[in-house]
């Protein structure tokens, strides 16, 4: 049969020949599969390929992943404060390559959604018939004059993904003197993990507390409150590390001066001794090549359903890159929520079988307070088809009565399985 | 049959479903929600949280309900997600889970 697998569809719906469907269905993906390409390999991308292929074996599918390992954002503040070690954090995409799926290490550069091709920095093409989008973030240094250099960046680092800037940002909180001052600016909401930043103060506090007592922290949040937990981080910082953090709300940044190593806000300035600025994020460059952004010059609307992008037929978008439903975070357990309602869906128009008409998703986001007490968020959300969007379930969800060494050891476990949801 | 042929060829034409179209795999996609932390197919890796893969049916779904009615002592997080979801979907959840062959979770590879 030449006939491709967009042509057999047209031809199948044409004839209305739903018992052929299941018919051409085998167990293995064969030269006239059909084809799914998905770019990013994170926690959006990988867990997507993964039940894909776990789901409809029959499916060919291809990751077009620029890292040649994958590093965890979720745990990785730990490592700031020397609790875990970033190794422990990075894992092979070889358990996806044995389950069959192809992990192309190349930049994807390009869309063609009319020819229904992935164009690559390599110089090569891939086609598909549905095309998965999960890049993450990339950062928005336009109004950060003092940033624009690439030596800037890394000097002030954002330390925001997961892998070469963590490494850096705890070196320089090693090398920083007893009683210097961690400055640390975060964008307002939203942005990529609403408790991490807040994660990330308690992380450099027990560092601190630890090893360099008469340090100092101050949290520079753009935001009007804290974001995420906001009673249960209180009173950790309150309770485990008291005069030693001191949190500025509504801090407007204005531009950082690295020489000076100075953080500028719109109506104060405040040295440092290790700068830590994290800028405004949108969804991932190829995205914006793609034309999938639709809100804000920053995030891709999708329809949540299949999570196929509002603006591109046959392209579907994952994760934090997404225009975010009301109350849903830009996290690691959503990005694995998306991740499969997308599969079921792909899997469901390629082979002409219905689509879920009520998808679920939950969100479970655990912080650290120290290198064992951890606290978590929980939501639980479900489509409404009167608002077309996901919405939170009322009455579902919540936070922690306290940290505790328990959710410590299930902070653990939920890596653990959500590592192997992607990749295992 | 016939409603099944049209839906399939609308999908595949492009045009929206109806409401009544019944996914074929309900169950499987709701269950899916819970394995980011109970593990792929309820095949937990290290055990915690627990594996669900192979559990009676009857034991899931009392074990969900007393989360959801809050009547299960030192819990943490699983009164707050049961409470998300439906009986129904409680029940589909319970039945997917004991339909799986238990067994030890495959855990994501150490990169070095």
């Amino acid at each position: 049969m030449t006939l491709n697998r967009r042509e057999f569809l047209k031809w199948v719906a044409a004839s209305g020949g739903a018992a052929a469907v299941a018919g051409c269905a085998g167990t293995d993906a064969g030269p006239g599969a059909a084809k799914v390409v998905v770019i990013g390999g994170g926690y959006g991308g990988a867990t997507a390929a993964r039940f894909v292929k776990l789901w409809a074996p029959d499916i060919d599918v291809t990751v077009v992943e620029r890292n040649t390992e994958f590093v965890s954002c979720p745990i990785s503040n730990l490592v700031l404060a020397g609790n875990t070690e970033l190794g422990g954090l990075t894992m092979s995409y070889e358990g996806l390559r044995k389950r069959g799926i192809r992990m192309v290490r190349d930049d994807a550069v390009s869309v063609d959604p009319a020819a229904r091709q992935v164009r690559l920095a390599g110089g090569s093409t891939l086609a598909y018939d549905r095309l998965i989008v999960s890049p993450g973030i990339d950062f928005i240094y336009d109004q950060i004059p003092g940033l624009q250099s690439t030596d800037a960046q890394n000097r002030v680092l954002h330390a925001w993904k997961a892998g070469a800037q963590t490494a850096a940002l705890r070196k320089q909180l090693e090398a920083m003197r007893d009683g210097g001052v961690f400055v640390f600016h975060f964008p307002t909401a939203p942005y990529r993990c609403p408790p991490g930043p807040y994660e990330r103060v308690c992380q450099v506090a027990d560092y601190f507390k630890r090893v360099k007592p008469k340090s100092k922290i101050i949290v520079l949040d753009s935001n009007p409150d804290i974001t995420s937990k906001a009673g249960l981080f209180r009173a950790a910082w309150k309770g485990m590390y008291p005069g030693l953090i001191d949190y500025r709300p509504n801090s407007e940044l204005a531009d950082v001066d690295v020489k000076g190593m100075t953080v500028r806000l719109t109506f104060d300035s405040v040295k440092g001794d290790v700068l830590n600025v994290v800028p405004p994020h949108r969804a991932g460059d190829i995205a914006q090549k793609t034309g999938l952004i639709t809100a804000n010059q920053r995030w891709c609307g999708v329809d949540w359903l299949t999570m196929e992008s509002v603006a591109v037929k046959g392209v579907h978008v994952l994760a934090d890159a997404t225009l975010s439903a009301p109350a849903m975070p830009k996290s690691a357990s959503m990005a694995n929520q998306h991740a499969k309602v997308c599969a079921a869906a792909v899997i469901a128009l390629i082979k002409g079988q219905p689509v879920n008409q009520q998808p679920m998703m939950m969100n479970t986001c655990y912080s650290f307070v120290d290198g064992k007490n951890v606290m978590h968020v929980a939501s639980v959300h479900t489509y409404d088809a009167a608002q077309k969007t996901m919405v939170a379930v009322k009455g579902a969800g919540g936070v922690s009565d306290k940290a505790s060494e328990l959710e410590g050891t299930y902070a653990w476990g939920w890596a653990r399985n959500i590592w192997a949801e992607a990749l295992g | 049959m016939r409603i099944a042929m049209i839906g399939a060829a609308m999908i595949a034409a492009g045009v929206a479903v109806p409401a009544r179209a019944q996914d074929p795999n309900h169950a499987r996609n709701i269950a899916a929600t819970c394995t980011a932390c109970h593990g792929t197919e309820g095949r937990s890796v290290g055990g915690i949280p627990p594996s669900l893969a192979g559990q009676s049916k009857d034991y899931l779904l009392q074990a969900l309900k007393d989360f959801k009615e809050g009547k299960r002592a030192g819990t943490t997080i699983m009164h707050q997600h049961a409470k998300g979801y439906t009986d129904q979907q409680l029940e589909l959840i319970a039945g997917y889970f004991s339909s799986m062959k238990a067994g030890p979770g495959a855990a994501a590879p150490a990169a070095r």
